[in-house]
């Protein structure tokens, strides 16, 4: 492990929620370490905690039983090297496209200044927005908005991608064409990327590696590098090797959602 | 907000279109069929009371009341009028100023908003009608105990109003506001008071016109000019037509107030609205 620190690590953790029926455990025992660059999915029935994991990562919660590092350093309190992509883009509806992607600056400093319009304009064009600099979301189709969702992600630069089923909420068509812009982003300027799904072919098709979470309170099931290399295509898992990975995988989540 | 933010535009009408129908135009003409069915009322409203000879002192005829309005002098109806907006706005200001850090208070601490909800309900529960006598004895008998009556009137639905709007933010961002860990005054200023826009003008306009109300209600009780005062003696006076005159301005001018509300959120929080109403 001494080559190459990890960009994120879970070491024993568990998280346990108090409701109002007593205390509920989300999350057990995990391990699990991702490498800097590394493009990760996580699969797992719901409720298994897989959004645990990212509040876990971000900073938003604290572990009550383990321990949460990023670049080797527990993580105690938020932090903004992290961007977040929710399963809803979550846009401001009063503000313009610019001013969405604006938003962490502006709310973490209170004002915007020429670099960060830049910044934005920047994103705005690496994310294919350019031309809609002025439009409210609800004029935007929901992939559009998924993109300023990503784009706001990305303006601080972060390290650290965390995406909580980003793409969940689109058509098929919009979605498949959505992950592949995602990788072409994820290429040519490489983060950690944690990439929560319930879709096998997309987390297939996505990760470097899928790890397969079990039902609650959620575990690490099993951890697979995913036989593919780079550059991928729709074509991607037509291979034999590929469907069986893929009926491995469902054999897995099937199994555990029935369980 | 964009000037050319118009969403998508509407098909042109193809060339044989089917015609509408005499009531299918008249519902889409804007205005028409309110006018219609007012000029309707107005109108049977006129010959009922002539062809059954109903006492003006029970129900005075449109044209009756509009001669009422020729008793008093225009600049003294319009002092009438001036001192109920001003008692209405007053305390309606007031409900405004009130309402917001208490609904602040209330979606953001669940501690506070265990402690104060039961007595804001309790406060809402007070019959205002019949405490106004009392706050007049407590205030004394200008403005001050009228704004209070108003205001008493008016802050509760924009307590209710405002506190739901606040609490109505998605949880998603509140997070993306703590992981980028701006103070708290820049979650409500910039995620809450925004997210709770379209409640708070729900809330607006339900208010408005409860101020004019409470201001109504303050100059029933005490007051020596006001639309509420003026009804109450011509009515005292058996003066009739003009009692209904001053109701007449009562209504204008409690319609005017509310759709200033509205106004004002159409053209600075467009956003707001529903979208069929941009």
């Amino acid at each position: 492990m001494a080559l190459a620190q990890n960009a994120i690590r879970f070491e024993g953790v568990g998280q346990t929620f108090l409701t109002d029926t007593g205390p509920l455990a989300a999350l057990s025992e995990v391990d699990l370490a991702i490498g800097q660059h590394e493009f990760v999915a996580v699969l797992g029935p719901s409720g298994c905690g897989k959004s645990t994991l990212l509040r876990l990562t971000s900073g938003l919660l604290a572990p009550t039983a383990g321990k949460v590092s990023v670049f080797g350093v527990p993580v105690t309190q938020p932090r903004d090297d992290v961007g977040i992509v929710f399963q809803q883009a979550t846009l401001l509806p009063w503000a313009n496209v610019t001013d969405n992607v604006l938003f962490p600056a502006r709310h973490m400093r209170g004002t915007v200044g020429p670099q960060d319009r830049a910044r934005a304009a920047e994103i705005i064009e690496t994310v294919g927005l350019e031309g809609s600099e002025n439009r409210l979301p609800g004029e935007l189709s929901g992939g559009m908005q998924q993109r300023v969702g990503i784009a706001r992600a990305l303006f601080l630069n972060p390290d650290i991608l965390l995406m909580d089923e980003p793409f969940s909420a689109l058509d098929a068509l919009t979605r498949d064409a959505m992950g592949f812009e995602l990788l072409n982003l994820w290429q040519a300027s490489p983060k950690t990327v944690l990439f929560i799904t319930h879709s096998i072919p997309e987390a297939v098709l996505l990760a470097d590696r899928v790890v397969v979470m079990s039902a609650r309170p959620g575990r690490v099931l099993e951890d697979h590098k995913v036989p593919l290399g780079r550059p991928r295509d729709e074509d991607s898992l037509r291979s034999p090797q590929m469907q069986d990975f893929m009926a491995h995988l469902r054999q897995l989540l099937i199994r555990k959602e029935a369980a | 907000m964009s000037a050319d933010a118009q969403p998508a535009t509407k098909p042109a009408p193809a060339p044989n279109a089917p015609t509408l129908s005499f009531t299918e135009r008249l519902i889409r003409t804007p205005g028409a069929l309110p006018g219609l069915t007012f000029l309707a009322v107005l109108l049977i409203w006129e010959f009922g009371t002539r062809v059954f000879h109903v006492p003006t002192y029970v129900l005075p005829a449109p044209s009756r009341i509009a001669t009422g309005f020729d008793a008093v002098d225009p600049s003294r109806w319009l002092q009438h009028v001036w001192a109920t907006l001003r008692v209405a706005l007053l305390g309606f200001g007031v409900a405004i100023l009130i309402s917001l850090p208490i609904a602040i208070g209330l979606a953001k601490s669940r501690f506070l908003s265990r402690a104060l909800y039961p007595l804001l309900v309790v406060i809402q529960s007070v019959p205002v009608v019949a405490v106004a006598p009392i706050i007049i004895v407590v205030l004394g008998t200008d403005d001050a105990p009228r704004v209070v009556i108003t205001f008493m009137i008016s802050f509760f639905p924009l307590v209710v109003s405002m506190t739901t709007g606040l609490m109505a933010t998605p949880p998603e961002l509140i997070e993306l506001s703590r992981s980028l860990r701006a103070p708290q005054s820049r979650e409500i200023s910039q995620i809450r008071l925004p997210y709770a826009t379209p409640y708070i003008f729900s809330g607006l306009k339900i208010s408005i016109t409860l101020s004019v109300i409470g201001a109504v209600v303050a100059e029933f009780v005490a007051a020596e000019k006001g639309l509420g005062y003026f009804i109450q003696f011509s009515t005292s006076m058996f003066k009739l037509p003009q009692a209904w005159a001053g109701l007449v301005l009562l209504v204008a001018l409690s319609l005017a107030l509310f759709q200033s509300v509205g106004l004002i959120q159409r053209l600075f929080f467009p956003w707001s609205l529903p979208k069929e109403r941009r």
